[in-house]
Formats: C-alpha cells, sequence, structure tokens
C-alpha cells in the first residue's frame, strides 16, 4: 500500500511562525497576555475569548459550544485560573481537530487516484504542484491530469507545475469533458506504471449542480479505469474563508466523497478557524496546510501548532 | 435546521405582540439575533458590533411609529443603518485627461485577472477603448491567462512579452494606450498577501508611475473576518477608490462588503456574479443588505419584476401575495412571466437559502417544452381545480393527463412545484409584511 502522508516535519512549527510573527506586526491581540495566567475566570475574559475565537473564523456555533463547556468546567471549580484556561481550551480544539481518522480509500493496485475540488481561486493547482514534489521528494512516480478545461490557461498554469517538477501531464483541448481529460489520465497512468495520478479540477462554486454533477461524473469514469478511484478527494480550503467554507464542505463532500482538507494561504493573517467547525461537524481529517506560493510551501498539518496559531 | 433571521426575530417579538411598545429588554434580544446573523453573514466582530450600539442607540430614541410594529420598527433601522454604512451606488471615476488607468489589486485568488476582463467589456459596451495588461510576472501562467481572458471578452490585451518588471510593463501599455487612443488602461497585478512587504512597496510604485484615476480593491464574498485586516492594510498603503465584490453566485452572505467599506471607506462599485465575461454588474446596496441578513434578495427580485411584468398582474400578485392566495392559474401566469424576467434559477439564486427555502429543487430550470407541458397540464383542469389544488385527486390526475397528452407522474411533477412556490410565495408574504415595504410596492418602482 502507498501512503502518502507522513509524520509532521520539524519545519512545521517553525514556518507557522515566521508567517504568525508577520503577523504581528499588524495586529496586536491580547489574548496570549490575557491568558498568562494569575486572572481569576469571570464573564470579562470569557468574553474576551470570544472574541478571539469569532476573529479567527469559527463561527457563532462553535464559540458558542466551546465557551459553554469552558464556562461548565469553571463553574464545577476544574478550573479556577486564567493560565489553565488557555490549556483547557486547546485541549478543546486540539481534541476536535484530531478526532477524525483517515477517510481515504486504501489502493490495491496502482495507481492511487487523488481529486482536488474546492470553490474557485482557493489554490488547488498550485497545491497540486506543491503536492506532486513531496511526492517526488518521497520517490513515488506521479503524473498530472488536466481536468480543469474550462478556466482561461488553467492547463497552461498546471503545466508550468508538471515542468518545475519534471513530471508529466495529460492534456485536452480548452473546453473538453473533463471527464474525457481523467480517462485519458488514468490511462496513461495505467500504461506507464505511474504510482500517483493527481486529477486538477476545475473551481466550483458548491451551489452550481450542474458543475457539482460534473464531478460526480469524473469520479465515475476514474473508478471504472482503476479500482477504488479517486482513493482520495482533497477539498481545498482558502484559510480566509468565514462562515460559507462550512457550506462548501458540506456540498462537496456530499456530492464528491471529500476525504480529507487542505487550508491554503495561512501564510497570510487569516487563522482558518471554519477548519474547527468543518472538522468537528464532517469529521474530516486536514491534512496538509499552504503556507505560501513556492514548491514547498506544503505542509502535513499538525493540530498542536494549529491551535497556537488560532490563539496567538 | 438554522431558522431564518426573520423566524427568529418573530420569536424574539412574539410577546410584544399588541403590547405595542419597544421596551429595552426586548430590543436586546432582538439585537443579540441580529448580531448572530451579522456573524454569520461574516461582518466583521467589531464592525458589527459598533453598527448594533448604533441601532440600539436609534432603536431607543426613535418615535414611535404607529404604523409600524416593533419588530418592524426595528428591522427598518437595521435595514436602513447597513445600507447608509453601504453608501449610495458610486460611479467609476476617470481621468481628466485620457487614458484613466485603472489598478486592480487584491490577495491571491479573488479574482482579479477575471474581475479585469470583465470591465474591460463593461467598459466597451459603454463607449469605451480599454486596453488590459497583466503585471503579474510570479504566478505560473498568469499574463497567458489575462491574454486568454482578454480574448474572451474581446478586449485588447498589451503583450509585452519581452518585459519581465511590472513597472516597466505597465509603463510601455500606457505608451501603446496612448499610441491607440484606447482611453481606460486596467492594470491587473499580481495577487498578495497584505503582509508582504516588498510586494506591497511594488504596488505604491506602480501607483506613483501610473497616477491611477481607480484603484479598485478585488474582494472574494466568501472572505471571513480577516477581511478588515487585508483590506484595511491595503487601502493604508494604496488608498483605495473602489471595491469589487466577486464570487456573489454562490451562497456566500458577503458581510465583508460591511466590513471592507468600513475599514475603507472605499465604496463598493463592482459585484461579480460568476465566471462569464458578462457575469458583472454594478453594486446595489440594498441587495447586499438582504442578503447579509438572510432575508433574500427581495428588492432585487422586486426590481427586476418592475421591469418585466406589465404593472396590472403586479398589483393583481402583490394583492395576492400579501393574502397568500396563489392558485394554479397564478402559477401559471408566473411561469410565464419568468420565461420574460430570466430563469427561475436566477431568481431563486437571489433568494436566501435558508429555512423553508433550502429544500428548493437547485434547478427549477424552465425550459421552453417543458413550460409547454405544464401550461397543457394547467389548461387541462377545471376552473375550480385550478382555483383549489386539493380538489385533484387521483382520478382526476389521470383525466388531466390525458387531456394533455402527458402522464400522471408530470401531472404529480407540477403539483409538486406548484406546492414548492405556493411555499415559497407564503415565505414572501411574510417577509413583506416583516419589512413593512417591500411587495406592497411591487407595481410602483420606489
Ligand atoms: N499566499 C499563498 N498563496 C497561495 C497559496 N496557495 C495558493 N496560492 C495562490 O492563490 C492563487 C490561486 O491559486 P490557484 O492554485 O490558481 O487556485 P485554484 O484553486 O486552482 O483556482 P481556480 O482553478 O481558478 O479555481 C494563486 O495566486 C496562488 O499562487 C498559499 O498557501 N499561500
Ligand atoms: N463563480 C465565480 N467565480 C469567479 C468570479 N470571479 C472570478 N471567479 C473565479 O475565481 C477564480 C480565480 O479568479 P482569477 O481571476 O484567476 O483570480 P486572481 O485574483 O487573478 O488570482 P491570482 O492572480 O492568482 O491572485 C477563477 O476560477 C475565476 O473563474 C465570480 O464572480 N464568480
Ligand atoms: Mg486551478
Ligand atoms: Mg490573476
Amino acid at each position: 500500500m502507498i501512503t502518502l502522508f507522513g509524520p509532521p516535519e520539524p519545519t512545521l512549527a517553525e514556518r507557522l511562525k515566521k508567517s504568525v510573527s508577520r503577523t504581528r506586526e499588524v495586529l496586536t491581540m491580547p489574548l496570549g497576555e490575557l491568558l498568562a495566567g494569575g486572572q481569576k475566570i469571570d464573564e470579562a475574559l470569557l468574553k474576551k475569548l470570544e472574541t478571539a475565537l469569532l476573529s479567527a473564523d469559527l463561527g457563532v456555533r462553535t464559540t458558542r459550544e466551546v465557551l459553554a463547556a469552558l464556562r461548565e468546567e469553571a463553574e464545577q471549580q476544574k478550573i479556577t485560573d486564567s493560565g489553565q484556561v488557555r490549556a483547557e481550551l486547546k485541549k478543546k480544539l486540539s481534541g476536535i481537530l484530531c478526532a477524525p481518522a483517515a477517510r481515504n480509500g486504501t489502493v490495491e493496485s496502482a495507481p492511487m487516484v487523488i481529486f482536488v475540488v474546492g470553490v474557485n481561486g482557493t489554490g488547488k493547482t498550485t497545491t497540486i504542484g506543491k503536492l506532486a514534489n513531496r511526492l517526488r521528494k518521497d520517490n513515488r512516480s506521479v503524473l498530472l491530469c488536466a481536468a480543469d478545461t474550462f478556466r482561461a490557461a488553467a492547463v497552461e498554469q498546471l503545466e508550468i507545475w508538471a515542468r518545475r517538477n519534471g513530471i508529466e501531464m495529460v492534456r485536452q483541448k480548452t473546453g473538453a469533458d473533463p471527464a474525457a481529460v481523467v480517462f485519458d489520465g488514468l490511462a496513461a497512468a495505467r500504461a506507464r506504471g505511474v504510482d500517483v495520478v493527481i486529477v486538477d479540477t476545475a473551481g466550483r462554486l458548491h451551489t452550481k449542480s450542474n458543475l457539482m454533477a460534473e464531478l460526480e461524473k469524473m469520479k465515475r469514469t476514474a473508478a471504472k479505469q482503476v479500482a477504488g478511484a479517486p482513493h482520495e478527494v482533497l477539498l481545498v480550503l482558502d484559510a480566509t474563508t468565514g462562515q460559507n467554507g462550512l457550506a462548501q464542505a458540506r456540498e462537496f463532500t456530499e456530492h464528491a466523497g471529500v476525504t480529507g482538507l487542505v487550508l491554503t494561504k495561512l501564510d497570510g493573517t487569516a487563522k482558518g478557524g471554519i477548519a474547527v467547525a468543518i472538522v468537528r461537524e464532517l469529521g474530516l481529517p486536514i491534512r496538509f496546510v499552504g503556507t505560501g506560493e513556492q514548491i514547498d510551501d506544503l505542509l502535513p498539518f499538525d493540530a498542536a501548532t494549529f491551535v497556537n496559531s488560532l490563539l496567538d | 435546521m438554522f431558522e431564518t433571521l426573520t423566524e427568529k426575530f418573530q420569536r424574539a417579538f412574539k410577546n410584544l405582540r399588541g403590547q405595542g411598545k419597544l421596551t429595552e429588554e426586548h430590543l436586546d434580544v432582538a439585537l443579540g439575533e441580529i448580531r448572530d446573523a451579522l456573524l454569520e453573514g461574516d461582518v466583521n466582530l467589531k464592525v458589527a458590533d459598533e453598527l448594533l450600539a448604533s441601532i440600539r442607540a436609534k432603536a431607543l430614541g426613535s418615535e414611535v411609529m404607529l404604523q409600524l410594529s416593533p419588530d418592524q420598527q426595528v428591522v427598518k433601522i437595521v435595514r436602513d443603518e447597513l445600507g447608509s454604512l453601504l453608501g449610495d451606488q458610486s460611479k467609476p471615476r476617470y481621468a481628466a485627461k485620457p487614458p484613466s488607468v485603472w489598478l486592480i489589486v487584491g490577495l491571491q485568488g479573488s479574482g482579479k485577472t477575471t474581475t479585469t476582463g470583465k470591465i474591460g467589456r463593461w467598459l466597451q459596451h459603454n463607449g469605451h477603448r480599454p486596453l488590459v495588461v497583466s503585471t503579474d510576472v510570479y504566478r505560473p501562467a498568469a499574463r497567458e491567462q489575462l491574454a486568454q481572458v482578454a480574448r474572451g471578452a474581446g478586449v485588447a490585451c498589451f503583450p509585452a512579452a519581452n518585459l519581465s518588471q511590472p513597472l516597466d510593463i505597465a509603463r510601455a501599455a500606457l505608451r501603446e494606450a496612448k499610441l491607440s487612443a484606447s482611453d481606460v488602461v486596467l492594470v491587473d497585478t499580481a495577487g498578495r498577501l497584505h503582509i508582504d512587504d516588498e510586494l506591497m512597496a511594488e504596488l505604491a510604485e506602480l501607483k506613483k508611475e501610473l497616477q491611477p484615476a481607480e484603484i479598485l480593491f478585488i474582494a472574494d464574498a466568501m472572505i471571513g473576518q480577516d477581511a478588515v485586516r487585508s483590506a484595511g492594510e491595503f487601502h493604508r498603503r494604496l488608498g483605495l477608490t473602489g471595491i469589487a465584490l466577486t464570487k456573489l453566485d454562490g451562497d456566500a452572505r458577503g458581510g465583508a462588503a460591511l466590513s471592507i467599506r468600513k475599514v475603507t471607506g472605499a465604496p463598493v462599485k463592482f459585484v461579480g456574479l460568476g465566471e462569464k465575461y458578462d457575469a458583472l454588474e454594478p453594486f446595489y446596496p440594498d441587495r447586499i443588505v438582504s442578503r447579509i441578513l438572510g432575508m433574500g434578495d427581495m428588492l432585487s427580485l422586486i426590481e427586476r419584476a418592475e421591469q418585466t411584468l406589465d404593472r396590472r398582474k403586479a398589483e393583481d400578485l402583490a394583492k395576492k401575495l400579501r393574502r397568500e392566495e396563489f392558485s394554479l392559474e397564478d402559477f401559471r401566469d408566473q411561469l410565464q412571466q419568468v420565461k420574460k424576467m430570466g430563469s427561475l434559477e436566477q431568481l431563486v439564486g437571489m433568494l436566501p437559502k435558508i429555512g423553508p427555502l433550502q429544500n428548493l429543487p437547485k434547478d427549477l430550470d424552465v425550459d421552453e417544452r417543458r413550460l409547454k407541458r405544464v401550461e397543457a397540464i394547467i389548461n387541462s383542469m377545471t376552473a375550480a381545480e385550478r382555483a383549489d389544488h386539493h380538489l385533484i385527486d387521483g382520478k382526476r390526475r389521470k383525466r388531466i393527463a390525458r387531456g394533455s397528452g402527458t402522464t400522471v407522474q408530470d401531472v404529480n411533477d407540477v403539483l409538486k412545484q406548484y406546492m414548492e412556490m405556493r411555499r415559497m410565495i407564503k415565505q414572501y408574504g411574510a417577509l413583506g409584511r416583516m419589512k413593512g415595504r417591500g411587495l406592497g410596492k411591487l407595481g410602483s418602482p420606489s
């Protein structure tokens, strides 16, 4: 069996830290101080926590539920000091984020097929370029499949990433049926004995039923070519996304059978807190985080680092 | 699942009915619900709290209007307050001496390149001679993308193939614009983070050199709380003159429009409603207000109706909507009107996807043939049946199917659609009353 997703690398914390320290120049969030300890837990403290969580895009509901649990623990005297609040909050959020088990299908015979899906402009194509690089470093042979036949120069964009990785890409003409490109891509991968095929799909809003149906068709085509394909369907979510992220994740999961999330653009100041709500509701694991536009700016998700940056 | 804001609101005010006076306590419950709605709609927390404070002050200080119930009064104040923050519609700016430069800026993936093509097309349709140019020398195939977008949108594009510095490219495009008598140069730029000092400095330099008439910040409608930070920083470094909100064709509430407006003071000038190059519209503050609040884009529905429906029919319908009567005959008329008004999908897209409306079939497409079939089926009913669909039992369905040359299944489908639509209408009716305006004005443009 092919495993793609190794343990977190030591660079992760450093890399996110770098982006977080850039963040501090713009923003001073008093939460670190606030949770330093030595204060009693009162409404004012909880209110400030609420502000922090809402500002990180966790959403009204998740924020409220997390805080209600904390309040209860405070009332039962399980936690008494503001310093403990931080630890407890981290524990709770990490608990949510670590809970989901991997959902990807087992690969009985190569190639492993990965679909990359999401709404427009989240970073799908770029993530594919970075993911291919990781796989290459792991000595896997990779083939890219340019199934975004709609957006202007989408194929050219992916082609540059293929070239950067020194790998092949299967394409058809602009406007071609994306399912036909999937068919060609998987056929080529099988003929060449490639380990992994990554399929780039056009960005689409989850509310467009015809486009969601198109994804379903692409999946069926893949399954006919390779047993169990696609083995992994990665939903790429932009960390700047607000509450709409939840609707995106719901619809893509229903129509495309999402198996995991990639959270991109975490190198900005957005915290990506909506991912917490998504993981909680849909039980999807976050697989990777994107921290820039360069080829090695993709890292395995690490809950502890993520939660720290949420509360920073 | 989730209650709509309308429902929450009605609940919050339920005990108040008949009492007729707004107490502080009731007001605070209602404002709490509004706060949640604003936050769920991605309005920045601080912006929301400031808005609420001023809404509260206004509500308490307001004269009680006898013709409005307390909940209607609060909704009205909320609506007015959000509306006044967003400001009126605002016209694009041009330089005194052409060519005008419009600088297109924003975060990665927000829709700059696509919007550049759309604005180019829009300018062209409004009698201008635009020239577009990409200064994105970083992202793979970015310049090729704009070239293809321009071709698709039918707009001239400056290739700048042999140049590699954004400033050089922009200068060359400006020279070209003068030679070719283009009057607006749209300068697409690479996506960048507001905290990327080097790339932000690059934009400042472009601004200094080009003296743009417009610096448009392209913002994704799905953006969350961080919008104030990114937009604020772009504004601090560049002085934004306008906003374009993209991807509003989805179901994002677009509360960021309020946040961005608040931190930049710059008006929203355009909205993007799709990937096609004609999917660009001017900004209507009213629409986004009802969208953020989750009360549906009633105003835009009404506006569209005003343009197409003939006045008498509109007045009739308004009456029926108010009384929540809506017969199969009205249904048939509606479908015919819909044909004129644009697709039902488009109309449905303007309604909130929450509460009873969330189960609406996603694409109620009304193609000609299906429409004909629906008409045939309704025509095969008796007047009594059309007035009261409850009469239509199994036997009658068979008869209607025979009469219209369709199947019982088809008849069932039509009845189901009709009932669905009735449900929608009921919701409109409720909203119309809620807002204390709206549908009553269906026939008379305000
Ligand atoms: N800062 C930052 N930018 C990113 C990251 N990932 C992607 N981007 C940028 O985001 C923009 C959109 O990325 P794409 O890969 O084209 O996004 P996409 O989802 O394929 O877009 P469509 O195919 O048009 O839907 C590009 O400018 C990327 O360079 C990231 O992790 N950090
Ligand atoms: N549904 C929808 N998609 C849009 C809209 N505007 C842009 N897009 C899509 O959003 C994605 C990103 O658009 P681009 O124009 O490439 O965005 P950009 O800001 O130029 O991206 P970078 O240059 O990589 O930063 C593409 O898939 C576009 O087709 C819109 O109004 N609605
Ligand atoms: Mg792409
Ligand atoms: Mg671009």
